[in-house]
């Protein structure tokens, strides 16, 4: 069993989690998932690892309820447990990875959308203790709904908020950011963008104008999450890759969105893609095969 | 009584058992399994033996059964395995030691599969457990994998007296057995479940959810943690798909995502873990796995097709998938392989387009060459298609263990004489070796390997 050291409501529908997990807190770095199984009848759900202490031996969660299962997670409280956490899954960001002196020559942008806002966390947390300072990008509906915007403040070298309906911050998407950063002059070597897919994909497709190398986070459906089922598999380019042990991080300028995004309703009820829409609300832009808005 | 032929084993009626996941083949009663035991010839020069990966003492066994004594029975088969209940049901007998039984010359060969199974599950039903060695040896062993050869390493070494823990990577001990084979094959509660608590009657410890590699490598298990040796289990890998248009398509699964979701997750029990069961499924491949994945989709209510590009003779299956695949009501297109899947404007699968194959010359595999034939294209109606085409080695172990050799195929190089790698302390055996196999190559694989790890350490 995992104990949930911590658990609190960032906003209206976005939930923390810090959980007792001493194998994964030990070895896991930026960019790597796990996944929580809840009880016995429980999906296997995989979340971005959001930040971790080793001393501590736990890691931090963050989700959005999208389904059944990480509904009823919502109920979780401190003292309760999962019943299985595994992890590290998936390879750290290449940013953690290659030789540090390179990295440190790059100009950096981080583009988080929503929730995606957390995995984008520890990777500029990480940059910030190894002495480099990123550009980040935070975008949300609506002001409530940013969140980890004092702990983000704390690690980043600017950072930029936007609303979509310019209750904070600037406004407008994040698209819009990146057209205006460039336009006041600024220039980057790497993009590096979490959030929603469709939110990914329109990133990617600003980026490619400005020729600004882009990594992206997937997060398709898994079942074991350590290459075994092949339910996460993208088309990256010309190839097939999977997610849980080829990613989640790919080059987002070779990435199949509107397949992938396909692919992500595959389990969806006709309620639970009415639930997608009502949480992506304008940001959804179809893609999902069943709203029409594609068409 | 016809000695030439089998005492008769009871099954479910087929028609029934296509509804449902209780195990097909009911078992041999008391009688029964004494009846068929008297078949045995006891010979002096047993072949049987000889055709068992783990080299079950065969006539000695059935001799107790024919004189009642189950529980020595039990005793006998445990000597050498550690999971009777399982390969009793799912071991390809009629080519290993059934293969060899003189019985068979002239008429049935004797039931040994089926009398294995009546034995184990006799001992289960009366809680008879394996028991722990006397004198422990205060050495730590790591098993990865808690599969098939993995159960059977620790095992083995557990009764030597090590100390040995196993590291599932899964939230479920058992590997294949809990993934893989279906339910109505292999009950997961009466028969997994209960081998595994045997193995750990013999002081085995299990630490599910550690993904080796990840959670911890292999060089941490022996500086930091203490282990004097290791043996990897960890199975086959990565699903393999054809490389066809539409693969990618909301509908096209692999067979491992299917079983996996029915089976570990228990979709058709109606946990959390949805499954696409499909009304009109198309399985392609000819394997055991192809068999179990169709048979499932059966059950959970569609019409389903199994699409292999050879004939009747080359299926890959055992006989007994085949005919009991058949009874139930799968539909076999054979000489036929997919070319195309074909997709919706929403994403989903509408059919398959597949075209017919003629047999040519043999090839490497000794089996003739499957051809097309020109111009044969046609479309088959179909929702789900299920691709059980084999897997190929996750590179999670090789990749992040210094030293550990890894051969063109990426199968970890092991001697198969005694699981040893060309990593010191570090054995292997089973899938991660050999490529996708059997579950008794895998028990022979994590027998040979605990000979092999408990030579080492005596040496060492």
């Amino acid at each position: 069993m995992y104990q949930i050291v911590k658990s609190e409501k960032l906003n209206a529908n976005i939930y923390l989690m810090v959980v007792k997990a001493p194998r994964v807190a030990k070895h896991c770095l930026p960019g790597q998932f796990l996944i929580v199984k809840m009880d016995e009848e429980g999906e296997r759900i995989p979340l971005t690892i959001c930040d971790y202490d080793r001393e501590a031996e736990t890691i931090t969660i963050v989700f959005q309820p999208v389904g059944a299962s990480t509904e009823a997670m919502t109920a979780l409280k401190a003292g309760d447990c999962f019943m299985d956490v595994v992890g590290p899954l998936g390879n750290p960001s290449e940013l953690v990875t290659d030789d540090l002196e390179e990295t440190k020559k790059k100009k950096i942008l981080f583009v988080a959308g929503g929730v995606g806002t957390a995995p984008v966390y520890p990777q500029v947390k990480w940059l910030h203790e190894h002495g480099i300072d990123a550009d980040v990008i935070v975008g949300a509906k609506t002001k409530d709904l940013i969140i980890l915007e004092k702990e983000m403040e704390a690690v980043a070298g600017n950072l930029y908020i936007t609303t979509d309906d310019g209750s904070y911050g600037r406004s407008g998407m994040v698209t819009k950011v990146i057209e205006d950063l460039v336009a006041e002059g600024k220039q980057y070597d790497v993009c590096v963008s979490i959030g929603p897919m469709i939110m990914m994909k329109f990133c990617c497709l600003t980026t490619k104008k400005f020729n600004i190398p882009t990594i992206v986070s997937m997060n398709p459906i898994m079942v074991d999450g350590t290459g075994m089922c092949g339910a996460c598999r993208l088309s990256v380019g010309d190839e097939i890759k999977f997610a849980c042990v080829d990613g989640p991080e790919f080059d987002g300028h070779l990435v199949n969105f509107d397949e992938a995004m396909k692919r992500q309703q595959m389990y969806k009820t006709q309620e639970g893609r009415a639930l997608l829409k009502l949480r992506e609300g304008d940001t959804h832009h179809g893609g999902c095969g069943h709203c029409g808005g594609d068409k | 009584m016809d000695m030439m032929k089998r005492v008769p084993i009871s099954e479910q009626d087929a028609k029934v058992r296509a509804t449902n996941f209780e195990e097909v083949c009911l078992g041999y009663t008391e009688d029964e399994a004494v009846e068929e035991a008297g078949r045995c010839l006891n010979c002096k020069n047993p072949m049987c033996v000889s055709g068992c990966p783990v080299s079950i003492n065969i006539p000695a066994f059935i001799e107790q059964v024919k004189n009642r004594n189950f529980e020595k029975a039990y005793e006998i088969i445990s000597e050498s395995s550690s999971l009777p209940a399982v390969c009793g049901r799912v071991c390809p007998q009629e080519s290993q030691c059934e293969g060899k039984c003189i019985r068979g010359v002239k008429g049935e060969a004797v039931a040994i599969g089926k009398l294995e199974r009546f034995v184990a599950d006799w001992a289960a039903k009366n809680n008879v457990k394996p028991q722990p060695a006397k004198e422990k040896l205060g050495k730590k062993v790591a098993v990865i994998g808690s599969g098939p050869a993995g159960l059977t390493c620790a095992g083995d070494l557990a009764k030597l007296g090590y100390d040995v823990t196993i590291f599932e990577a899964l939230h479920e001990a058992g590997g294949v057995l809990v993934y893989g084979i279906p339910e109505f094959r292999l009950p997961k509660e009466k028969v997994v479940a209960k081998e595994v608590e045997n193995v750990k009657a013999l002081g085995v410890k299990i630490e599910t959810n550690v993904i080796i590699g990840k959670s911890v490598t292999i060089d941490e298990l022996m500086e930091e943690e203490g282990f004097e040796a290791v043996f990897i289990g960890s199975g086959a890998g990565l699903p393999r798909f054809m490389g066809i248009p539409g693969e990618n398509a909301n509908g096209v699964f692999s067979a491992n995502e299917y079983l996996t979701r029915n089976n570990l997750m228990k979709a058709f029990k109606e946990y959390a873990t949805p499954i696409h069961a499909g009304k009109k499924v198309v399985v392609v491949g000819g394997g055991n796995v192809a068999m179990d994945a169709a048979r499932t989709a059966l059950r959970l209510g569609a019409e389903v097709h199994i699409v292999y590009r050879r004939s009747e003779a080359e299926l890959p299956a055992r006989v007994e998938e085949v005919h009991h695949a058949k009874e139930e009501g799968v539909i076999f297109n054979l000489l036929t392989n997919p070319t195309e899947i074909l997709v919706n404007e929403e994403g989903w699968v509408k059919g398959i387009r597949v075209i017919k194959m003629e047999l040519g010359e043999p090839d490497a595999s000794g089996r003739r060459r499957p051809v097309e034939v020109p111009g044969s294209e046609f479309e088959v109606e179909a929702d789900t298609v299920i691709m059980s085409l084999g897997t190929s080695p996750n590179p999670l172990i090789t990749s992040t263990t210094k030293g550990l050799e890894a051969n063109k195929k990426k199968c970890i190089v092991a001697e198969e004489e005694n699981g040893q790698t060309s990593k010191e302390g570090v054995f292997a055996g089973g899938d991660a070796v050999t490529g996708a196999a059997t579950v008794i190559l895998a028990m022979g694989a994590g027998k040979a390997a605990a000979k092999g790890i408990h030579e080492y350490l005596m040496k060492k």
